[in-house]
Parts: C-alpha cells; structure tokens; sequence
C-alpha cells in the first residue's frame, strides 16, 4: 500500500469500506468531483452517482437526507464541506440523529457519520477555520473524533462507518498532508473511545488532540531538551466518549494536568476534561489543572501573523509546561 | 509598595536564629506590631512583631532553616503611608521570651490538616502524608513559599514501612529538642571526652542545713538546698583551676576572665542551663537566691536570652532525680562540666577503722581532654570535694 497522507488515509477509508459493504453511501457538496480536498477523488467512478452523491449547498438537507437514508437501510457518510458550515445541519444532528435511538426506545437507529474538515492555521479566514467537537460532545447520543494522523484517520474513520450510533467524524484540514505514514495492508481499525499515549513521562500529563497533538509533542520534545522536564503527551482522538481511564491515571502518576485544545478557551472541550480531571483527580494534584487554548476571539482573524498570535503554537505550550512545572 | 522583613538584632551576641513558627501564612493580613513569626535563638523563644502593616506575601524561609542577621525572611504587601518600625531588640531590653509554639496534634486530626494543609501542601502532597502515616503539621516545607512537597514528605517518613504506623508514634520535635540535639551531638562527637568521679563525705553539710534551714527561708524567702553549698565550692575551686574554666580554640586554649556557672534546670520544655554570671563573687545564700529565681523563670519560660548566654563552666544537679554516679556531656563550647549526686546514708570507714554511718555524695567531673589532663582535672576535683567536706553545722555561708 505504501505511504499515505491523512487524505489519502480518508479516501482510502471510505473506498474500503463501500467495497466491503454496499449499503454505504458518501453524499455531500462537491464530493463527485473528488471533494475540494480531495478526499473523494476516483470514488464517482468507482461506486457510480447512486453512491457517490452530489448535494446541493444546503447543509441541512445534506445531513436530513442522510438521517432518513439510515433510518432505511442505508449507511451514509454525510460530507460537510467546511466545518464552520455544518450550523444549518445542528438541528438536524441534535434534534433527530442524537436522539432517535432513545426516542424510540431502540426501535430506531442512526447509523451516520458526518465527516468535515475542521481547525484552523490555514489563513482560510472564520468560515473555514473553526473547532465544533465541543457543541457535539455537549450532546449524549453522539459520537465525536478528531484525527490529525493518517493511520488512526484510516482505522477511526472504518470503525466509526461501522458503529451503529451516529458519529460527527472531524478531521483536521491542516494536518490532511501534513506528513504520510505507512498503512498497512490489512483491514485494520482503531478503537473509538481509547486514547493513546503518544509521548510517556512522569512529570506532568498533556491532554490534547487534534492538530495540537503534534503541537504538544514538539514543546514535551523541547522542554525535555532543555528543561529536563518529562512529559506525557496524551491524545484522545475520541471526544466523545473520551478515555477518562487512560487521563485520570495518568494524572495519578504524574500529578500535574495539562490540556491543550485550539477551540476557544470557555467552553471548549477541553473544559470537560479539566473539570473531570480536578474532581476525580484531586487527591493527586501537585498544582492547578491548567488550559492552553485560543482566546474567545473567533477563530480565525484572516491576517496571517494575527492568526498566528491567536492560536496555540510549541512554543506556548512549552511556556505553560513550564509554568506547571514550576508551581 | 513590597516590604522586606529581615531577621532583625535579637541580641548582642547573637548571630543567627532558626525560624521556629510562622504565625502568618501568605494571603493573611498582619498589623504593624503584631507578632508574624517566631525565631528561635540559643533556645530561647522570641516573637518578632511585624514593622509595618499589610498582607503577607512571601515566605523566603521555611520553618527550621537557620539564618544570619539581616537576612531575608518574608515580603509584605504594605498599606501605604505608614513608617516601618524598628523591631531589633538591643541586649539591655531584649523582648521577654515567650513560650515555643505548642506540640502538634495528633497525626489524623482532621482540623489541623485543614486549617495547616490548605496552604501548606497540596492535595497530592497530602494525600501522600496520610497513606505514609506522616503528620504535616510537623514536616517543614522546602517547596515554594515554604510548602511541604512530597519529598519533605518521604524524608519524615524514611525507613518506615506501613506497621510503623501501628507500633510508633511520632513525636515532631520542638526548636528546643532540636538545639539540645544539635548541641550535644556536636560536644559529644568533637570534644574527646574524660570522665572521673570522686566521693565526698558531706555529713556536715547536711547537719548544716538541716539546722539552718527554717532560719534561711524564713530570712531569704527561698528554700536552702545542697547546690548552692556546690555551686559556691565549684565557683571558688574555679579561681585556682583556669584550666577548667576554659575552651578548646582549635589551635589555642581561650581562658575564661569570669567564672559564669551555668546551672542544669529540668522543664516540661527541655533541659535549660541559665547562667550565674560571676558565681565566684557570690555567697552561698547569693547563690540560693539566684537559683531559684533563674529555676523558677526557666519553668515557667520566662528566661532572657542573656540569660542563656555567656557560661564558662556547667554545674548539674543529677542527684535530684536519684543518681548515683552519673557521665554528662560537656557544655558546647565549655572544657568542663561535675555533677552532685544524690546524697545517701552509707557505711563508712572512718578514724581508727571504725565503721559509722556517714552522709556521701559522689561528684562526677567530664573533661575535654584536648584542653585538660587526668590530674588537672584531679586536682580540681579534689578542691571542690575538701570545700564540699569543710562545711559543718556551723559554718557561716551568708
């Protein structure tokens, strides 16, 4: 198979899967032409517009249709364009997918993935640049993922096509060629609700995801370097459900917490593990759970070096690892 | 506007004093005067009262650490407009010592950890301290602003295993455990210490007071015991023995010019050894006086640092508590240092090898052989025990 970048990883995903099974469909805005990404590319030809469906602009549409689709038989895979455009389809994801299986006491299931290139660092301005895995994760009945990676996009991505519930599936624009991994041959998967640690230490935990994975695992680097410091960087991948398990112990053999989310501070998710980890980890905490993240400034200003002072970066997250580590 | 607290002049002799208790934590408000720390100096306690007003904001010394004069100890946020006061304490009017701080509570009380470990230790740390059967309130911290980390915690709690817990108590130690610790430690381990005792026949001294004895409290007000009678033939042997009355310099002997004569004193707190500045110009009923005054005021903890200060040679009193025959440590800084045992009826030969019941007491004598030899140290033993033997029934001692 060789090397693939994450949306090689994605399309390959997809292609996979509709191989595997031919009740699924992908539908979205451009997604015949190959997708403004290219995530799409060579799937018209290969499945045929019944299942490689064109949409109209009309997010809302895009994602009811494909509710209706699976409550009939169908697996689709709704493609949102940008992120920042998924608003018109809220209703739809919140109101009817998230709560039809419990609505109808099981009878009725969504089994959805939304997939949308999401973040920011692209100078593509705040209708191309924003985090919405906390508005999702707010609400039970949803499953959320973000990848920066191509091989846990490939092995996320199958496994959320293949879970029952309805999965908003995010995928960081900036890391789609950011580098290429080695997929393997096989039909593999990544659990959905397990973190992995990327970086083990013992003098403080990270938690992160996203594009800030990569971010955190160049400040541990450097810290280490020069301060000596030992870092656990640990990226969820799965919002929601998150690994409480795999944080809260990592946190008891540490004793100091860090997350580090791109989403604007109040509120975003990286709250959620904050508030858990001061709760549940009390007794372990050597200093104040502590939040890098963007200011509550939309996200994101099109000048570039503005841009750049507003979100997160390895040399933040490395001043405040040390600030922690100093307390 | 920051104010820097230094460790002000405590005394004229004094150089250095150990932080015993923070009275104030970082965050709390303290008012010009009002004690914010307790310093512990030669055993003696003093409360420092803050110069200025305003809220304490750092802590630059954590409790136990040894400091010199015009160190830094604390920052205070002061209220503006207020002039600091001078808080040094010159010799002639040093600040009546106050008692040390009362011994901790039990490990496991609840309201100590909550009210100490807010500040003082993080929920990690304390966490830690309960698993280890560690009582915080007892460790002193290292971490910033004088917080207990964790490594204080596992220093308290070194070498035990979880059933210490169940068959120890660990009892913290009080500034004054520590300096007595510190200081016989040092004496014992540097000065090469001798040791030898000689038995005087003391028979008339205790027809002496036991006849005078009434007459002298009702004239004096204080009770006459044997150890002024000691303390007066100690004091005047001393005159003709420097030697013994001096210290070991590390290339060179010092001689003490004045015989100051310390005295052994048992508190609740500790052993205590205020001094009888030139002893040798007292009389025996001088000296009654002045021990009991300086006895009283050590247990009740009312001793000056002058007070503590200054000895040239140590008088111990271990017949109070029924010893025979006794080896003390020396005196840190002194060459010499005899005890009076208990007095007891025995069997004696005496003239013409008759047997008769006689009055004895034993004195013991340690010596630093680096400053002294065996018959030096004799010879002067032998003067305390013949003025220890010439006291008769009536002798006048006033």
């Amino acid at each position: 198979m060789g090397e693939k970048n994450m949306v090689e990883a994605i399309r390959d995903a997809m292609s996979e899967e509709m191989q595997r099974d031919e009740r699924i469909i992908l539908m979205g805005e451009d997604v015949g032409a190959g997708g403004v990404f290219r995530a799409s590319e060579g799937l018209l030809d290969e499945f045929g517009p019944d299942r490689c469906l064109d949409t109209p602009i009309a997010e809302s549409c895009i994602v009811g249709s494909a509710i209706g689709a699976s409550l009939n038989g169908i697996l689709p895979i709704a493609e949102i364009q940008f992120a920042s455009f998924s608003h018109p389809a809220f209703d739809q994801i919140i109101s009817e997918a998230a709560r039809m299986h419990y609505r109808s006491n099981g009878t009725w299931s969504v089994p959805l993935v939304v997939r949308a290139p999401y973040g920011a660092g692209i100078h593509g301005g705040p209708y191309h640049s924003q985090s919405i895995e906390a508005f999702y994760a707010h609400v039970p009945g949803l499953k959320v993922i973000c990848v920066a990676t191509p091989y846990e996009a490939k092995g996320l991505l199958k496994s959320a096509i293949r879970d029952p519930n309805p999965v908003i599936f995010l995928e960081h624009k900036k890391a789609y060629r950011l580098y290429r991994e080695d997929m393997s041959d096989d039909d593999f998967t990544v659990p959905i609700g397990e973190a992995a640690v990327k970086r083990e230490g013992s003098d403080m935990t990270l938690v992160t995801y996203g594009l800030m994975t990569h971010h955190s695992l160049k400040a541990a680097e450097t810290v280490y370097a020069e301060d000596g410091l030992s870092v656990e960087v640990i990226d969820l991948r799965t919002v929601s459900p998150w690994d409480r398990k795999t944080v809260l112990g990592s946190v008891e053999k540490t004793g100091k917490a860090l997350i580090v989310y791109e989403d604007n501070l109040t509120g975003g998710f990286g709250a959620e593990v904050a508030a858990t980890i001061a709760q549940d980890a009390f007794n372990y905490l050597d200093g104040p759970v502590t939040r890098v993240a963007s200011p509550d400034v939309p996200i994101a200003p099109f000048a570039g070096p503005l841009e750049d002072f507003l979100l997160p970066n390895p040399e933040k997250i490395a001043s405040a690892i040390r600030d922690l580590a100093a307390y | 506007m920051a104010f820097t607290l230094t460790m002000p002049e405590i005394g004229e002799t004094v150089t250095e004093g150990t932080i015993e208790h923070w009275l104030k934590q970082p965050g709390d408000k303290v008012a010009k005067y009002e004690p914010i720390v307790e310093v512990d100096t030669d055993k003696v306690t003093v409360e420092l009262p803050s110069p200025v007003s305003g809220t304490l904001k750092e802590i630059l010394v954590a409790e136990g650490e040894t400091v010199e004069i015009g160190a830094q100890l604390a920052v205070i946020d002061e209220v503006a407009g207020e002039t600091p006061a001078d808080i040094s304490l010159p010799a002639s009017d040093a600040e009546k010592a106050t008692p040390a701080a009362p011994l901790s509570s039990p490990p496991g009380s609840k309201k100590s950890r909550a009210s100490k470990g807010t500040r003082r230790a993080t929920p990690r740390v304390r966490h830690l301290a309960e698993e280890l059967g560690v009582d915080l309130s007892a460790v002193t911290g290292t971490g910033p602003g004088a917080r207990i980390v964790e490594d204080d915690v596992r220093a308290a709690a070194s070498g035990a295993d979880s059933p210490r817990a169940a068959d120890e108590e660990a009892i913290p130690l009080t500034g004054i455990r520590r300096t007595i610790a510190q200081r016989m430690s040092a004496s014992a381990f540097s000065a090469p210490t001798a040791w030898l005792a000689m038995e005087a026949d003391v028979t008339g001294l205790v027809n002496l007071r036991k006849s005078e004895r009434d007459a002298f409290r009702d004239r004096h007000g204080v009770d006459l015991t044997y150890l002024p009678f000691m303390a007066h033939s100690v004091s005047q042997s001393l005159l003709d023995h420097p030697f013994l009355n001096a210290s070991w310099g590390e290339d060179q002997i010092l001689l003490k010019k004045r015989i100051n004569l310390g005295i052994a004193v048992a508190t609740e707190r500790g052993l205590l050894v205020p001094v009888i500045p030139d002893a040798d110009k007292l009389s025996v009923s001088a000296l009654a006086k002045a021990m009991t005054e300086l006895g009283e005021r050590a247990r009740a903890n009312k001793l000056q640092l002058k007070d503590v200060q200054g000895g040239t040679f140590t008088l111990d009193n271990t017949g109070a508590f029924g010893s025979l025959i006794s080896q003390p440590i020396i005196n840190l800084g002194q060459s010499a240092i005899i005890t009076m045992e208990a007095i007891t009826k025995q069997p004696r030969v005496v003239d013409d090898d008759a047997i008769a019941v006689r009055s004895v007491v034993a004195l013991g004598l340690s010596f630093d052989h680096r400053v002294l030899d065996g018959h030096q140290a004799g010879d002067f033993l032998q003067d305390v025990k013949r003025r220890m033997e010439a006291f008769e029934q009536d002798t006048d001692f006033e």
